[in-house]
C-alpha cells in the first residue's frame, strides 16, 4: 500500500487553478521528485501533502487513512513529516535551539533533547554553530540548520521544496550531499520539489512532471528524460530541438516524417498522417562540412545561423528548411571555421530521435 | 533664567542627596507604573495573540477601535474609573478610590488600547514562513503562538516600553482617582503639578529630571536586551 495517495486534487486560489486533477502514489521508503518550472504549483502541492492547505477537492490518504478529518488528527498527522521551505528559514535564536524546537514540541525531555541536537548538528556539520544564533549564519548553513531541524523529529516523510534553489553551488553542493546522506541512512520518505532536473536525477527514485498545475508525466528518471511524452516534458528535459512534422510513411516502425518539405527518418510505430515531434537533443547533432557518408540515416543541409560559444562549447543553429541546434566543441568549431552562413551538413542518427504524438 | 539654573542646581541637589520626599515618590511612580505594565502586559500579549491568530467577522473594526483609543486623554480615563470606583459606582464596595489601585486600574485601562495595537502590529510583522516552519514542525496553537510572541520580542518589548511611558508619565488618572495625597498616593507627574502650583520649583524640576532619567535608563536596558 502507498504510503501517501493523493487522489483528484485540485486547488484554486482567487478563481485560478494552480493544481488540476493530481493522482499520486507515493510508496514508503521511496524518493520521489517533482520537477517542473517556476510557478507550477510544485510548492502547493507540497503543502497540501504536508496538510499545510487543504485542497480545494480531491483526497489525501497517509498510511490508507483520510486525512480529511480534525485539525487534531491533522497535527497528529503532520507530527510524522517534516518539511524543508525554499527559503531558509530559522528561528531567531540559537543554532541549538532552533534544532531543539520541534522535539520540545514533542515533549521530550531535555537529556533526550540534547543527545539527539547534539547527534543530528554533528551530522549536519554545525556543532561549532550550536551556540550562535541561527540568523548571524550564510544561507546554505541556515538550509543546513533547517534540515537538521526537520530531521531531528525522525520524520517518516521528508518534504523538501528546493532546497538548494536559492545557494551557491558550493553551498548546493553541500545540502545535496547532506540529504543523499539523510536519504541512504535513514528509513525516510522524500518528496521533493526541484526545477533542477539534474538533480531530481541524482536524488530521486521517480520522477513526476508538473506543467501549470497538471502532472504530466511519471516515471523513472531514465523514462523522464529520453522518452518525454510530451512538448512540456521535451523542453523542460533539455530537448531543445521539437521539429513538428507528419508522418508520411511507416514500413516496420521505420518511420518517414515531412518536416516543411525535409524528410526525417526515425524509428516509431505512429502510422501516416499522424502530427508528430520530432526531438533531438543538441548533443546528438554532428556538424561536418561535407555530407558523411555514414551509417547516420539523417543528414540534412543547412546554413548556420548563429554560432555562440559557452565555456568550451559552442552552440550551432542551422536552418535545414527548420531550425536545428547543435552543440559542438569550441575547439571542432574553431578549427571547422563555423560562423554564421557557413554550409554544413547535420547529422544524427535514427536511435537519437524520440518522437511524441502532437495534441 | 536665573531662577531656573538655581531650581537645576538645587534638583541636583535633592536627588544627589537621596532627599527622602523625593525618593518615596520616586520609588511610587516607579511601582504603580511597573505594576500597571506587568498587569498590562499578562492581559494584552494572549488577547492580542487571540485577535492575531483567530480570523473573525469585525476584526478590522475591532483593530481599529483599538486603535483609536491610543490616544485617550487621561482624564476621560481617570474619570471613568472615578465613577466606577467611586462609592456610588458599581465598584464603589471595593473601597479602592484614593488608593494606589485605582491608579494602577485607571493606568491600565489607559495601556491597554497602545499594548494591544502595537503587540498585534509586531506579531503582523513576523514573516509568514516562521508560521509555516512551526506548523510544519507540528506546532500546536499555543505552541505556534509561543513562538511567534518570541519572534516578535523586540517589537513586543518596545510596546511594553511605549505603555510603561505612557503610564508613568500620565497625569490626570492619579490625580483623580489616586487625589495626590502625600504619603500615598502622591506620585512624580501630580507632585511635579502641586509644586509647580506651589512655586517650587526646584523640587518640581528634581522629580522631573528622574523622569526623564527614568525614561533613560528604561531605553538603555532595552537598547542592550535588543543587541544581545
Amino acid at each position: 500500500m502507498a504510503l501517501i495517495e493523493l487522489r483528484n486534487i485540485d486547488q484554486t486560489r482567487e478563481a485560478k487553478d494552480i493544481l488540476k486533477d493530481i493522482n499520486i502514489s507515493i510508496d514508503r521508503g521511496e524518493v520521489f521528485a517533482m520537477i517542473g518550472p517556476t510557478g507550477a504549483g510544485k510548492t502547493t502541492l507540497l503543502r497540501i501533502i504536508d496538510l499545510l492547505d487543504i485542497p480545494s477537492r480531491g483526497r489525501i490518504y497517509y498510511d490508507g487513512v483520510d486525512v480529511a478529518t480534525s485539525e487534531k488528527a491533522r497535527l497528529k498527522l503532520r507530527r510524522r513529516m517534516a518539511f524543508v521551505l525554499q527559503k531558509p528559514v530559522v528561528f531567531n535564536t540559537s543554532v541549538y535551539d532552533n534544532v531543539a524546537y520541534g522535539l520540545k514540541w514533542r515533549g521530550m525531555n531535555t537529556q533526550q533533547i540534547r543527545e539527539k541536537v547534539n547527534a543530528i548538528l554533528e551530522s549536519t556539520q554545525l556543532t561549532e554553530y550550536a551556540k550562535r544564533n541561527a540568523r548571524t549564519l550564510s544561507g546554505g548553513e541556515m538550509q543546513r540548520v533547517a534540515i537538521a531541524r526537520a530531521v531531528a523529529t525522525d520524520p517518516e516523510v521528508l518534504l523538501l521544496d528546493e532546497p538548494s534553489a536559492n545557494l551557491d553551488p558550493v553551498s548546493a553542493g553541500k545540502i545535496e550531499d547532506i540529504l543523499t546522506g539523510i536519504i541512504k541512512q535513514r528509513d525516510v520518505t522524500v518528496v521533493m520539489a526541484t526545477h533542477d532536473m539534474a538533480q531530481g536525477q541524482r536524488l530521486a527514485d521517480r520522477i513526476g512532471v508538473l506543467v501549470n498545475g497538471e502532472i504530466v508525466q511519471v516515471g523513472r528518471s531514465n523514462d523522464i528524460f529520453f522518452s518525454p511524452t510530451n512538448r512540456e516534458v521535451a523542453e523542460f528535459v533539455g530537448m531543445e530541438n521539437i521539429i513538428d512534422g507528419v508522418v508520411v510513411a511507416n514500413e516496420g516502425e521505420m518511420t518517414t516524417i515531412d518536416v516543411n518539405g525535409t524528410v526525417i527518418e526515425a524509428v516509431t510505430g505512429y502510422s501516416p498522417g499522424e502530427d508528430v515531434s520530432v526531438c533531438v537533443r543538441p548533443e546528438d547533432v554532428t556538424v561536418a562540412l561535407a555530407r558523411l557518408s555514414s551509417s547516420a540515416r539523417n543528414s540534412l543541409a543547412g546554413t548556420i545561423t548563429r554560432a555562440a560559444s559557452s565555456g568550451p562549447l559552442c552552440r550551432v543553429e542551422i536552418d535545414c528548411g527548420f531550425s536545428l541546434v547543435a552543440l559542438v566543441t569550441r575547439r571542432s568549431a574553431e578549427e571547422m571555421g563555423l560562423v554564421k552562413g557557413t554550409q554544413v551538413f547535420a547529422t544524427f542518427k535514427v536511435v537519437s530521435i524520440h518522437i511524441i504524438r502532437r495534441r | 533664567m536665573d531662577d531656573l539654573w538655581g531650581g537645576f542646581l538645587k534638583a541636583l541637589e535633592l536627588i544627589y542627596t537621596f532627599d527622602p520626599e523625593v525618593m518615596e515618590i520616586a520609588g511610587r511612580s516607579l511601582y504603580i507604573g511597573l505594576s500597571s505594565i506587568t498587569i498590562g502586559s499578562v492581559i494584552c500579549i494572549p488577547i492580542a495573540a487571540l485577535i492575531h491568530f483567530n480570523q473573525f467577522r469585525g476584526k478590522r473594526l475591532l483593530v481599529s477601535l483599538i486603535q483609536t483609543f491610543y490616544s485617550v486623554p487621561t482624564v476621560v480615563v481617570g474619570l471613568f474609573v472615578f465613577v466606577m470606583v467611586s462609592n456610588a459606582g458599581p465598584f464603589g464596595g471595593l473601597g479602592i478610590l484614593f488608593t494606589p489601585v485605582a491608579i494602577v486600574v485607571g493606568q491600565v485601562l489607559l495601556i491597554t488600547p497602545i499594548l494591544l495595537g502595537l503587540i498585534i502590529s509586531a506579531l503582523r510583522g513576523v514573516d509568514v514562513t516562521i508560521l509555516d516552519t512551526a506548523r510544519s514542525m507540528g506546532a500546536g496553537r499555543w505552541q505556534m503562538a509561543t513562538l511567534v510572541i518570541k519572534e516578535a520580542r523586540f517589537s513586543v518589548m518596545a510596546a511594553v516600553i511605549m505603555g510603561f511611558g505612557r503610564a508613568i508619565s500620565e497625569v490626570g488618572i492619579s490625580l483623580m482617582v489616586g487625589g495626590n495625597i502625600r504619603n500615598t498616593t502622591r506620585v512624580m507627574t501630580t507632585a511635579i503639578s502641586l509644586e509647580t502650583g506651589k512655586g517650587d520649583l526646584e523640587f518640581a524640576l528634581a522629580l522631573g529630571m528622574i523622569l526623564i532619567f527614568l525614561a533613560l535608563v528604561v531605553n538603555i536596558v532595552m537598547n542592550r536586551i535588543q543587541q544581545r
